[in-house]
């Protein structure tokens, strides 16, 4: 579904990403990590197509991505930035319908049908109550939240998500996480939380603008790794109530 | 093509109903402008005046009135409301490819670059009469407006949207530099006394506007509010900047181009004809943002017809205020401006507390 081929990207004489090869499947939720800096953020923008790769190609379905038009790509992919803001007076409900943009033209302006994909999409976002709420008043949780649902009313195949889970609690962090995985979308998701990364069906993890692992999360992040890439020590502890495995982490140095 | 839904939802449009009030405010407007002045004229030889030109009636009149009717007063109003309308449209298409709400063609400086460019062809007669003069203004506001972005850009991080403050720091650098040009240019040539002043320029005045100048006013501002107004869903889309509007299927660098192209050939348009107004684009798109909301389908139409309407008055009012006296219209624009320049600051400040 996603394809890159040996993308790289330059900023002046900078390189921030190079030879970045990766594949990600149909309806797969595919997690970036790394630490800060390590170009997670610019695969995505690459991805999106707000980047042009300096060497390589970005295919979307098959289709490279500088050949598709701005809107055919737009009704394919859907991205959720880390930060988006505003200082117009938008309703939640005036920023969702942003994301029908694509689907409209002249001839075909918002109708019925596009109203009832933006309500579907703040119903599952659980902002349906907020519809009418205005942008300056919302917490960093909802705007998260409605950039979502904007992101769900584009009706992507796939979805693009910038460390969707900052500036969120714990509870909507989770709910974000599993309604993401039950759209059923293929999902790029850059993640700096590991233990979410280990609920994604693969993940990709960069080091310095190379994605040095690919695979698995429980495969591939492993305590030997982490402490390479993120400079922690890692130990995988044991859920007794559920068996379920987390990460604890702790300075290489302690 | 998809299949799309043929019924579009109404709550969306401006609505016909405020769109006749509008309207009519209008032509109020525009027949209060013809009946105000120093002379006052009776409503009917206005009507009868219109007729005969309009409609081929012969009614007597005394020419003098008729002439000061159909050749002064209703040219200047007409001129006004597309100046306004105009004006109003470029501040709205500026502020929301900007994201700034203080961004407008007079801060910006295009206006400024705009009189330098109209200046430089009719005092110099640099392109040998080839070239008229809102040609020469929009080249003038075109080189203002790309100097003051760069500079805005190398004062910021140097890629990227600038900074709020930055830009407007820029545009009032931009609007000194061409100010200072156009004085120049003017104290060069001999000929300054019998061309246009200093101040006509760098405050406008409607005096002079004649039919050829109705003629070249009303296309120009119907035909960029058309423009903008296809863009209308495009500016939506940069409600959360450049890159998100880029991922939402919207051409950016085309729809920058286009808009900005389009808002300097009205203000180069309108400064050729009346020089720089000042602070119509940053006012009224506010007061109908109050009005109608933020989304561009509303907020176009609503503005061009606010801008028009005000502008018409403001026109009255400058003839009117002082007895014996014409104002330059931007001294009443600015004495409405300023104050809405402080309150939208003020308001900014609000927003991000």
């Amino acid at each position: 579904m996603i394809r890159l081929e040996n993308v790289a990207w330059r900023a002046g004489p900078a390189v921030i990403v190079r030879d970045i090869a990766l594949h990600v499947r149909k309806g797969e939720t595919f997690g970036l990590v790394g630490p800060n800096g390590s170009g997670k953020s610019t695969v995505l923008r690459l991805v999106a197509g707000v980047l042009t790769p300096s060497a390589g190609r970005v295919r979307l379905d098959g289709i490279d991505q500088t050949r598709l038009s701005r809107r055919r790509a737009a009704r394919m992919v859907a991205f959720v930035a880390q930060q988006a803001d505003t200082a117009e007076r938008v309703t939640v409900r005036d920023a969702v319908e942003l994301g029908r943009t694509p689907w409209l033209s002249m001839l075909c302006p918002f109708g019925p049908g596009d109203d009832r994909i933006v309500a579907h999409a703040l119903v599952r976002v659980g902002m349906s109550d907020k519809a009418e709420r205005y942008w300056e008043g919302l917490s960093g949780g909802e705007r998260q939240r409605v950039h979502l649902a904007r992101a769900l009313a584009q009706e992507p195949r796939i979805l693009l998500l910038d460390e969707p889970t900052n500036h969120l609690d714990i509870h909507q962090q989770l709910s974000i996480l599993r309604l993401v995985r039950k759209l059923g979308v293929t999902a790029l998701v850059a993640l700096h939380d590991l233990n979410q990364a280990l609920e994604c069906d693969r993940v990709g993890v960069m080091q310095a603008g190379r994605l040095v692992a690919c695979g698995p999360p429980a495969e591939i992040l492993t305590p030997d790794l982490i402490a390479r890439v993120f400079a922690v020590r890692a130990n995988y502890l044991t859920d007794p109530a559920d068996g379920h495995r987390l990460i604890r982490f702790a300075l290489s140095e302690d | 093509m998809t299949v799309c839904a043929t019924v579009p939802v109404r709550r969306r449009s401006l609505g016909l109903s405020r769109l006749i009030l509008g309207l009519a405010a209008l032509i109020a407007a525009l027949a209060f402008g013809v009946s105000v002045g120093e002379t006052v004229i009776a409503p009917e030889v206005i009507w009868k005046t219109l007729s005969n030109q309009l409609f081929g009636t012969d009614y007597p009149l005394r020419p003098i009135q008729e002439g000061i009717v159909w050749n002064y007063r209703l040219t200047r109003a007409i001129v006004a409301a597309a100046c306004g309308a105009g004006l109003a449209v470029s501040g709205v298409v500026l502020q929301a490819l900007l994201r700034n709400a203080l961004a407008d063609p007079y801060i910006l400086g295009i206006s400024a670059g705009a009189s330098t460019g109209a200046v430089l062809v009719m005092v110099l007669g640099i392109g040998a009469g080839a070239l008229s003069l809102s040609v020469g203004a929009f080249a003038g506001g075109i080189l203002a407006f790309t100097l003051v972005i760069g500079l805005a850009r190398a004062a910021g991080s140097g890629i990227g949207l600038p900074q709020a403050g930055l830009i407007i720091l820029s545009g009032i650098a931009g609007t000194q530099l061409f100010n200072a040009l156009t004085s120049f240019v003017i104290a060069q040539s001999a000929n300054a006394e019998q061309v246009r002043g200093v101040t006509f320029w760098m405050m406008g005045n409607m005096s002079g506007v004649r039919w050829p100048d109705v003629r070249l006013a009303v296309p120009i501002s119907t035909l960029g509010v058309l423009v903008c107004m296809a863009h209308a869903r495009a500016l939506d889309a940069f409600t959360f900047g450049a890159e998100s509007a880029v991922t939402m299927g919207i051409a950016v660098r085309r729809t920058q181009a286009v808009l900005i192209g389009v808002v300097t050939m009205i203000t180069a348009t309108m400064v050729s004809i009346t020089g720089a107004i000042g602070f119509v684009g940053l006012v009224i798109p506010h007061a109908a943002r109050f009005l109608v909301g933020v989304r561009h389908d509303r907020l176009l139409p609503a503005s061009a017809l606010i801008g028009a309407v005000f502008l018409v008055m403001a026109d009255v009012v400058s003839r009117v205020i002082v007895p014996g006296q014409v104002l330059p219209i931007g001294v009443i624009t600015a004495l409405v401006g300023a104050p809405g320049f402080a309150v939208i600051l003020i308001r900014g400040r609000r927003q991000r507390a």
